[in-house]
Protein backbone atom coordinates (compact mmCIF):
# COMPACT_ATOMS: atom_id res chain seq x y z
CA UNK A 1 0.00 0.00 0.00
CA UNK A 2 1.17 3.28 -1.07
CA UNK A 3 1.38 5.89 1.73
CA UNK A 4 1.71 9.55 1.10
CA UNK A 5 1.59 12.45 3.09
CA UNK A 6 -0.53 15.79 1.78
CA UNK A 7 1.30 18.29 1.96
CA UNK A 8 -1.44 20.79 2.01
CA UNK A 9 -3.61 18.99 4.81
CA UNK A 10 -0.91 17.25 6.40
CA UNK A 11 -2.74 13.65 6.28
CA UNK A 12 -1.09 10.46 5.45
CA UNK A 13 -3.15 9.35 2.91
CA UNK A 14 -3.04 5.86 1.57
CA UNK A 15 -3.80 5.23 -1.88
CA UNK A 16 -7.34 4.56 -1.49
CA UNK A 17 -7.98 8.10 -1.11
CA UNK A 18 -5.66 9.52 -3.53
CA UNK A 19 -5.92 9.36 -7.31
CA UNK A 20 -2.55 9.36 -9.59
CA UNK A 21 -2.31 12.31 -11.69
CA UNK A 22 1.05 10.81 -14.10
CA UNK A 23 3.88 12.74 -14.86
CA UNK A 24 4.94 15.94 -12.86
CA UNK A 25 7.23 18.95 -14.67
CA UNK A 26 5.52 18.40 -17.84
CA UNK A 27 6.17 21.51 -19.93
CA UNK A 28 3.11 22.65 -21.09
CA UNK A 29 3.23 23.50 -24.60
CA UNK A 30 0.56 26.46 -26.50
CA UNK A 31 -0.08 28.60 -29.30
CA UNK A 32 3.14 29.01 -31.50
CA UNK A 33 4.41 25.73 -30.60
CA UNK A 34 5.52 23.68 -32.91
CA UNK A 35 4.15 20.20 -33.77
CA UNK A 36 6.72 18.38 -32.41
CA UNK A 37 6.87 20.06 -29.54
CA UNK A 38 3.02 19.85 -29.25
CA UNK A 39 3.15 15.61 -29.67
CA UNK A 40 6.33 15.36 -27.12
CA UNK A 41 3.59 17.36 -24.45
CA UNK A 42 0.45 15.24 -25.59
CA UNK A 43 1.69 11.78 -25.98
CA UNK A 44 5.42 11.25 -24.61
CA UNK A 45 5.53 10.37 -20.92
CA UNK A 46 9.02 9.57 -19.17
CA UNK A 47 8.49 5.68 -17.52
CA UNK A 48 11.85 5.35 -15.61
CA UNK A 49 12.70 1.96 -13.16
CA UNK A 50 13.67 3.97 -10.32
CA UNK A 51 12.85 8.00 -8.90
CA UNK A 52 10.03 9.44 -10.36
CA UNK A 53 8.05 12.95 -9.87
CA UNK A 54 4.35 12.15 -10.04
CA UNK A 55 1.19 14.49 -9.61
CA UNK A 56 -1.36 12.83 -7.07
CA UNK A 57 -4.70 14.21 -6.26
CA UNK A 58 -6.13 14.32 -2.62
CA UNK A 59 -9.21 13.25 -4.13
CA UNK A 60 -10.88 11.96 -1.06
CA UNK A 61 -9.65 14.36 1.26
CA UNK A 62 -8.54 18.53 0.76
CA UNK A 63 -8.96 18.04 -3.08
CA UNK A 64 -5.61 19.61 -4.03
CA UNK A 65 -3.08 18.24 -6.35
CA UNK A 66 0.69 17.52 -4.71
CA UNK A 67 3.54 16.39 -6.25
CA UNK A 68 5.25 12.94 -5.03
CA UNK A 69 9.08 12.06 -5.53
CA UNK A 70 9.38 8.08 -5.27
CA UNK A 71 10.96 4.85 -6.68
CA UNK A 72 8.95 2.99 -9.35
CA UNK A 73 10.51 -0.53 -8.35
CA UNK A 74 11.10 -0.41 -4.40
CA UNK A 75 8.28 2.15 -3.90
CA UNK A 76 10.38 4.03 -1.34
CA UNK A 77 8.54 8.06 -1.24
CA UNK A 78 11.42 10.53 -0.96
CA UNK A 79 8.79 13.12 -0.08
CA UNK A 80 5.58 14.81 -1.10
CA UNK A 81 5.67 19.19 -2.04
CA UNK A 82 2.88 21.66 -3.30
CA UNK A 83 2.52 21.57 -6.78
CA UNK A 84 3.24 25.33 -7.73
CA UNK A 85 6.87 24.70 -8.42
CA UNK A 86 8.37 23.97 -12.10
CA UNK A 87 11.16 21.65 -10.14
CA UNK A 88 11.52 19.79 -6.75
CA UNK A 89 12.32 21.80 -3.71
CA UNK A 90 15.92 21.27 -2.64
CA UNK A 91 14.87 19.38 0.77
CA UNK A 92 13.51 16.22 -1.71
CA UNK A 93 16.20 16.37 -4.14
CA UNK A 94 18.39 16.01 -1.48
CA UNK A 95 16.16 13.35 0.33
CA UNK A 96 16.55 11.35 -3.30
CA UNK A 97 20.31 11.70 -3.83
CA UNK A 98 20.88 10.43 -0.09
CA UNK A 99 19.49 7.35 -1.51
CA UNK A 100 20.77 7.57 -4.71
CA UNK A 101 23.77 9.48 -5.36
CA UNK A 102 23.64 9.30 -9.48
CA UNK A 103 20.70 10.67 -9.75
CA UNK A 104 19.59 14.70 -10.72
CA UNK A 105 16.52 16.40 -11.89
CA UNK A 106 18.18 17.22 -15.10
CA UNK A 107 19.20 13.57 -16.18
CA UNK A 108 15.35 12.91 -14.92
CA UNK A 109 13.89 10.74 -17.51
CA UNK A 110 10.63 13.39 -17.42
CA UNK A 111 12.93 16.56 -17.26
CA UNK A 112 12.02 18.92 -20.56
CA UNK B 1 -42.69 28.31 0.67
CA UNK B 2 -42.00 24.82 -0.11
CA UNK B 3 -41.58 22.30 3.50
CA UNK B 4 -37.73 21.60 3.73
CA UNK B 5 -37.11 17.97 4.54
CA UNK B 6 -33.57 16.80 5.21
CA UNK B 7 -32.54 13.15 3.14
CA UNK B 8 -33.62 10.47 5.31
CA UNK B 9 -35.57 12.74 7.59
CA UNK B 10 -34.42 11.72 10.59
CA UNK B 11 -33.68 7.55 9.65
CA UNK B 12 -31.91 5.66 12.80
CA UNK B 13 -30.80 2.64 13.56
CA UNK B 14 -29.61 0.94 16.44
CA UNK B 15 -27.02 -1.26 16.66
CA UNK B 16 -23.46 -1.50 19.37
CA UNK B 17 -23.85 2.39 18.23
CA UNK B 18 -27.07 4.15 17.20
CA UNK B 19 -26.71 5.92 13.97
CA UNK B 20 -29.09 9.28 13.33
CA UNK B 21 -29.79 11.07 10.12
CA UNK B 22 -29.57 14.62 11.89
CA UNK B 23 -31.83 16.35 9.99
CA UNK B 24 -31.06 19.66 8.25
CA UNK B 25 -28.84 21.14 9.11
CA UNK B 26 -27.55 24.91 7.88
CA UNK B 27 -23.92 24.73 5.98
CA UNK B 28 -21.77 27.44 4.14
CA UNK B 29 -19.11 26.78 2.11
CA UNK B 30 -16.39 29.58 2.52
CA UNK B 31 -13.66 29.58 0.53
CA UNK B 32 -10.86 32.39 0.95
CA UNK B 33 -7.78 33.31 2.13
CA UNK B 34 -7.97 32.00 5.42
CA UNK B 35 -5.50 34.12 7.22
CA UNK B 36 -7.74 37.51 5.96
CA UNK B 37 -8.41 39.71 8.98
CA UNK B 38 -11.60 40.30 6.82
CA UNK B 39 -12.75 36.55 6.62
CA UNK B 40 -11.78 35.68 10.29
CA UNK B 41 -13.61 38.50 10.94
CA UNK B 42 -16.75 37.13 9.19
CA UNK B 43 -16.41 33.49 10.83
CA UNK B 44 -16.39 34.88 14.18
CA UNK B 45 -19.37 37.22 13.73
CA UNK B 46 -21.18 34.32 11.76
CA UNK B 47 -20.51 30.84 13.89
CA UNK B 48 -19.07 32.66 17.25
CA UNK B 49 -16.30 30.59 17.07
CA UNK B 50 -12.71 31.51 15.09
CA UNK B 51 -11.08 30.28 12.11
CA UNK B 52 -9.70 26.44 13.03
CA UNK B 53 -6.40 25.14 12.51
CA UNK B 54 -5.67 22.82 10.13
CA UNK B 55 -7.93 19.58 10.44
CA UNK B 56 -10.27 20.81 13.04
CA UNK B 57 -13.39 21.58 14.03
CA UNK B 58 -14.33 24.82 16.35
CA UNK B 59 -17.90 24.42 17.90
CA UNK B 60 -19.98 26.32 20.23
CA UNK B 61 -23.88 24.87 20.69
CA UNK B 62 -25.69 24.34 17.20
CA UNK B 63 -22.64 26.73 15.39
CA UNK B 64 -19.59 25.03 14.33
CA UNK B 65 -16.31 25.54 11.69
CA UNK B 66 -14.41 23.05 10.00
CA UNK B 67 -11.59 23.33 8.31
CA UNK B 68 -12.36 21.65 4.98
CA UNK B 69 -8.71 22.47 3.25
CA UNK B 70 -6.46 25.32 3.07
CA UNK B 71 -8.55 27.87 1.38
CA UNK B 72 -11.95 26.39 2.42
CA UNK B 73 -14.16 26.19 5.41
CA UNK B 74 -17.61 24.35 6.57
CA UNK B 75 -19.41 27.11 8.17
CA UNK B 76 -22.48 25.35 10.08
CA UNK B 77 -25.18 27.22 11.57
CA UNK B 78 -29.15 26.29 12.36
CA UNK B 79 -30.71 25.85 9.19
CA UNK B 80 -33.42 28.62 9.91
CA UNK B 81 -30.30 31.22 9.74
CA UNK B 82 -28.40 29.81 6.77
CA UNK B 83 -29.52 32.05 4.08
CA UNK B 84 -29.06 34.96 6.45
CA UNK B 85 -25.76 33.75 7.63
CA UNK B 86 -24.83 33.58 3.65
CA UNK B 87 -25.57 36.91 3.03
CA UNK B 88 -24.09 38.37 5.66
CA UNK B 89 -20.91 36.93 5.07
CA UNK B 90 -20.88 37.44 1.13
CA UNK B 91 -21.05 41.10 2.41
CA UNK B 92 -18.80 41.52 5.08
CA UNK B 93 -16.37 39.98 2.27
CA UNK B 94 -17.12 41.99 -0.47
CA UNK B 95 -13.65 43.08 -2.61
CA UNK B 96 -11.87 39.93 -1.24
CA UNK B 97 -11.36 37.39 -3.56
CA UNK B 98 -13.71 35.20 -1.48
CA UNK B 99 -16.90 32.63 -2.13
CA UNK B 100 -19.95 31.84 0.41
CA UNK B 101 -22.54 29.56 -1.12
CA UNK B 102 -25.06 27.66 0.91
CA UNK B 103 -25.15 24.54 0.59
CA UNK B 104 -27.52 22.97 3.66
CA UNK B 105 -29.48 21.01 0.93
CA UNK B 106 -26.80 19.88 -1.07
CA UNK B 107 -25.80 17.70 2.11
CA UNK B 108 -27.19 15.25 4.20
CA UNK B 109 -25.53 14.87 8.59
CA UNK B 110 -25.79 11.79 10.85
CA UNK B 111 -24.56 11.45 14.14
CA UNK B 112 -22.86 7.92 15.30
CA UNK B 113 -23.36 7.59 18.93
CA UNK B 114 -21.89 5.53 21.39
CA UNK B 115 -19.44 3.80 23.08
CA UNK B 116 -18.59 2.07 19.46
CA UNK B 117 -18.59 5.13 17.66
CA UNK B 118 -14.81 4.80 16.73
CA UNK B 119 -15.04 1.32 15.44
CA UNK B 120 -18.31 2.02 13.37
CA UNK B 121 -16.13 4.96 11.52
CA UNK B 122 -12.87 2.51 11.72
CA UNK B 123 -14.23 -0.08 9.69
CA UNK B 124 -15.60 1.99 6.90
CA UNK B 125 -12.47 4.51 6.52
CA UNK B 126 -8.77 4.52 5.93
CA UNK B 127 -8.52 6.94 9.07
CA UNK B 128 -6.60 6.12 12.29
CA UNK B 129 -9.49 6.19 14.44
CA UNK B 130 -7.22 5.11 17.89
CA UNK B 131 -7.98 7.24 21.09
CA UNK B 132 -4.29 8.26 21.06
CA UNK B 133 -4.88 9.98 17.28
CA UNK B 134 -8.11 10.89 17.10
CA UNK B 135 -9.27 12.99 19.21
CA UNK B 136 -12.32 15.68 20.26
CA UNK B 137 -12.92 18.78 18.00
CA UNK B 138 -10.72 16.77 14.98
CA UNK B 139 -12.20 17.42 12.09
CA UNK B 140 -11.09 15.01 8.66
CA UNK B 141 -12.08 14.72 5.18
CA UNK B 142 -11.92 11.33 3.97
CA UNK B 143 -13.91 8.38 2.37
CA UNK B 144 -16.39 5.92 3.79
CA UNK B 145 -16.72 2.89 1.94
CA UNK B 146 -17.24 4.67 -1.89
CA UNK B 147 -18.69 7.91 -0.59
CA UNK B 148 -16.96 11.31 0.03
CA UNK B 149 -17.31 12.19 3.41
CA UNK B 150 -16.21 14.28 5.99
CA UNK B 151 -16.70 13.56 10.01
CA UNK B 152 -15.62 15.04 13.62
CA UNK B 153 -15.83 14.30 16.99
CA UNK B 154 -17.97 16.26 19.00
CA UNK B 155 -17.27 14.70 22.54
CA UNK B 156 -15.64 10.83 22.91
CA UNK B 157 -18.58 9.41 21.92
CA UNK B 158 -20.06 11.11 19.29
CA UNK B 159 -19.44 11.61 15.85
CA UNK B 160 -20.68 14.01 13.24
CA UNK B 161 -20.46 13.25 10.04
CA UNK B 162 -21.57 15.07 6.64
CA UNK B 163 -22.10 13.91 2.75
CA UNK B 164 -23.58 14.19 -0.27
CA UNK B 165 -27.53 14.27 0.13
CA UNK B 166 -27.90 12.06 -3.03
CA UNK B 167 -25.74 9.46 -1.19
CA UNK B 168 -27.40 9.40 2.03
CA UNK B 169 -29.41 6.28 1.81
CA UNK B 170 -25.82 4.73 0.77
CA UNK B 171 -24.49 5.97 3.69
CA UNK B 172 -27.07 5.60 6.24
CA UNK B 173 -26.79 1.76 5.04
CA UNK B 174 -23.31 1.43 5.36
CA UNK B 175 -22.78 2.63 8.70
CA UNK B 176 -25.67 0.45 9.88
CA UNK B 177 -24.41 -2.75 8.60
CA UNK B 178 -21.09 -1.20 10.18
CA UNK B 179 -22.58 -0.91 13.45
CA UNK B 180 -24.73 -4.10 13.64
CA UNK B 181 -24.57 -6.17 17.16
CA UNK B 182 -22.30 -8.46 17.29
CA UNK B 183 -20.03 -7.27 14.64
CA UNK B 184 -17.68 -5.56 17.28
CA UNK B 185 -14.11 -6.03 16.57
CA UNK B 186 -12.73 -4.47 20.21
CA UNK B 187 -9.42 -3.17 18.81
CA UNK B 188 -9.99 0.57 19.54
Amino acid sequence: MLILECPYCGVKAEETELHGGGQAHIKRETVGSDDDAFEHYLFTRANPRGVHLERWRHANGCGKWFHAARDTTTLEVFGTYPAQTFEPPKDIIDAITAKRPDWSFKNWQGAT
Amino acid sequence: MSNAVSALQGATSEGFATITEAGLRGMITLRGDLSSAKLKKAVKSTAGVDVPAQRACNSAGDKAVAWMSPDELLVMVPYADVVDATTRIAKALEGEHALAVNVSDARAVFTIEGAGAREVLAKLSPVDLSREAFTTGMFRRTRLAQAAVAFWMRDETTFELVCFRSEAQYVFDVLSMSARTGSEVGFL
